[in-house]
């Protein structure tokens, strides 16, 4: 059996704990272990991911116990999928950070590879209690990013994120041991199988639980009406911290994906009929607030927290028309959202440091210093965020409107998507003339720091890797839809992970074998 | 006694999320504290309630205790514990940094930061 499955999640583990205990250590040390790690663990995880596409899933048994009793670790083509999407951003806002960022606070680098460990871990999991395990590590790391400099407005932000999320977990933790409580197991192919056979006086419990579950996972992925805690805490986190927070949401998305497509699908009590009709609503409301809140930022930052919530209503959409053709469409989109969404948090703190004491927000400032690469990093971000041809936001809502042409609702699906797509053109419109043309001569020079090579390098690979999304649009989307086809047929996951008999095992309270 | 254990833990609940809603960061924390309670509670209660009985094999035991609740509420306390110190740490830290414990750092019947701090 290859340990390859274990390496993202150790990796970051064992160079976090090591800094933590040089905390004391020169920056440039903390930076090359930091960097170390993230570049060990990323090539991992293009091994994983070579071998993921292949075929079946590669299962990991931690402790090498038989299936349903241990905790395993899988990696299907969306987990292979995500967890390269993480390595990448990680890796981009790594070396953005390295230009001065991380030497803020003393535990930057230790808290960044927490949680990236987290969001690995968190992909990876098959088992619930474990994923409930991994999102608190990727949490209580993010508090810590989010507060890192200290200041009044950042700690009332994480106050209020921290409070919703304890919470949330709270309620997670609920959710979990309920469905437990009725099935006996907490590996998520043993739950597939147990959910699809529950007695019928139980169909109303595995229901609750399963719903107290989209909803903890609805209000990391932030979709309405649970987002309101997103955008203050990222328009108010350091700007490498908020880029790496790009995904965090979409570790929301994953769960959900993820719990819909396996456990609570199929069965004749149609346990997971419940989500489908609310789905498509929710993501739309997120999707049209999301943009209005866009539109009505006063700040670059909350512009680009706003867009993060838009994103996640669209890539809902994609999941909320279903088959594997929605869900393909969707990962495309999720891919696309994540690296934009961070390109414009990088592109704001390039600018917002250029204004001086205007900072990044929406009114006239001093004039920019560097204000052609700027602009045209800008003009990069915005017209990807909001879909113009040629670029990776065009093609992903173009396919997502494609995979929804066949539904019932496709009028309203275009419109909404096709109205916030011009109102996400002219929110970023807006911010551009404002921030690049519209600007007063300054009382004071400004001092803060310009953009440095570094900082441009790790611009130009996250706007690089965007790029590739279109340039092998062709390999891309065809990965996606084998990822499609993956999840919309569970039962090699479940073989995967159980093998061909699945142990049936007492609960001890029982006498004689349960059927759940 | 499952009557009992049922009831008591939607009391904590409820009294948890009267104290969410509080707008003080303290009534705040002592209600994820007892939110955190009454899910504790829940996990250990899902591997249903046996007294006496046994979580390992033992010679002789007439009959057993489901273990893995019981090793998920180790987990869920220690997490919720350091959940707890954190946000703890985090409340005390804003009423000093700006005076006032409200969870906005602003006190609503002023309508103004305070003068000075604690």
């Amino acid at each position: 059996m290859t340990h390859l499955l274990a390496v993202p999640i150790i990796v970051p583990a064992l160079a976090a704990a090591l800094l933590l205990i040089l905390h004391r250590a020169p920056i440039v040390m903390k930076r090359a272990i930091g960097i170390g790690a993230t570049v060990t663990f990323g090539i991992a995880v293009l091994a994983i991911f070579a071998e993921a596409r292949s075929g079946a899933p590669l299962v990991y048994r931690l402790g090498n116990w038989p299936s349903p009793f241990g905790i395993v670790l899988v990696a299907d083509r969306l987990s292979a999928f995500m967890l390269l999407l993480t390595a990448s951003l990680a890796l981009a806002v790594l070396l953005y950070a390295v230009q001065g960022w991380d030497a803020r606070g003393k535990l930057f680098h230790p808290l960044f590879l927490f949680q990236v460990m987290g969001l690995n871990g968190a992909f990876l999991t098959g088992d619930l209690f474990n994923l409930f395990v991994f999102f608190e590590i990727l949490l209580i790391a993010s508090y810590g990013l989010a507060m890192e400099g200290l200041e009044v407005e950042r700690l009332r932000a994480t106050l209020h994120y921290a409070a919703i999320n304890i919470a949330a977990s709270s309620i997670f933790l609920i959710a979990v041991s309920l469905l437990y409580g009725v099935t006996g197991t907490l590996n998520m192919a043993h739950l597939a199988e147990r959910v699809a056979e529950v007695r019928a006086e139980d169909v109303g419990l595995v229901r609750a639980g399963g719903l107290l579950l989209l909803g903890v996972f609805a209000v990391k992925a932030a979709v309405f009406p649970l987002y309101f805690w997103l955008p203050a805490a990222y328009s108010h986190a350091l700007a490498p911290v908020a880029a790496l927070f790009a995904i965090m949401t979409k570790v929301g998305v994953y769960a959900i994906i993820r719990v819909t497509t396996l456990i609570f699908t199929g069965g004749e009590d149609a346990v997971m009929e419940l989500t489908a009709p609310w789905l498509l609503p929710v993501a739309l409301t997120t999707l049209t607030l999301g943009t209005l809140g866009a539109l009505g930022a006063q700040r670059l930052a909350t512009m680009t927290a706003y867009l993060t919530i838009a994103s996640v209503g669209m890539i809902l959409t994609g999941v909320a028309t279903g088959g594997s053709k929605g869900l393909a469409a969707a990962l495309y989109y999720l891919a696309h959202s994540t690296l934009v969404i961070a390109v414009l948090f990088l592109v704001g703190d390039l600018l917002r440091r250029g204004r001086g004491a205007t900072g990044d927000q929406l009114h006239p400032g001093p004039p920019l210093r560097h204000a052609a690469p700027l602009g045209l990093a800008f003009l990069f971000a915005g017209s990807t965020v909001a879909g113009i041809p040629p670029s990776s936001g065009f093609l992903g809502k173009l396919i997502i409107l494609q995979s929804t042409m066949n539904g019932l609702s496709v009028v309203l699906i275009w419109t909404v998507i096709l109205v916030t797509s011009v109102l996400t053109l002219a929110a970023c419109s807006r911010a551009g003339s404002i921030v690049l043309w519209n600007y007063v001569e300054p009382d004071q020079p400004t001092h803060d720091r310009p953009p440095r090579a570094g900082e441009w390098i790790a611009l130009a690979g996250l706007a690089g890797c965007s790029m590739g999304l279109v340039i092998f649009a062709a390999p891309v989307t065809q990965y996606a839809d084998e990822v499609g086809t993956q999840l919309t047929s569970r039962e090699s996951y479940i073989e995967a992970v159980l093998g061909s008999g699945s142990g049936d095992f007492v609960r001890p309270y029982a006498k004689g074998k349960v059927t759940p | 006694m499952e009557l009992i254990m049922a009831v008591g833990i939607g009391i904590v609940t409820a009294c948890a999320v009267y104290l969410l809603l509080r707008g003080r960061t303290f009534s705040m924390v002592l209600g994820l504290s007892m939110l955190s309670t009454a899910g504790n509670l829940f996990i250990f209660s899902m591997g249903r309630l046996r007294p006496g009985a046994s979580p390992i094999v033992a010679a002789g035991a007439e009959s057993y205790a489901d273990p893995v609740p019981q090793a998920l509420v180790l987990t869920a306390i220690v997490i919720g514990f350091g959940m707890t110190g954190f946000i703890m740490a985090l409340a005390v830290r804003m009423h000093h940094q700006t005076g006032s414990d409200h969870v906005d750092g602003l006190d609503p019947v002023l309508e103004r930061r305070p003068e000075h701090g604690p």
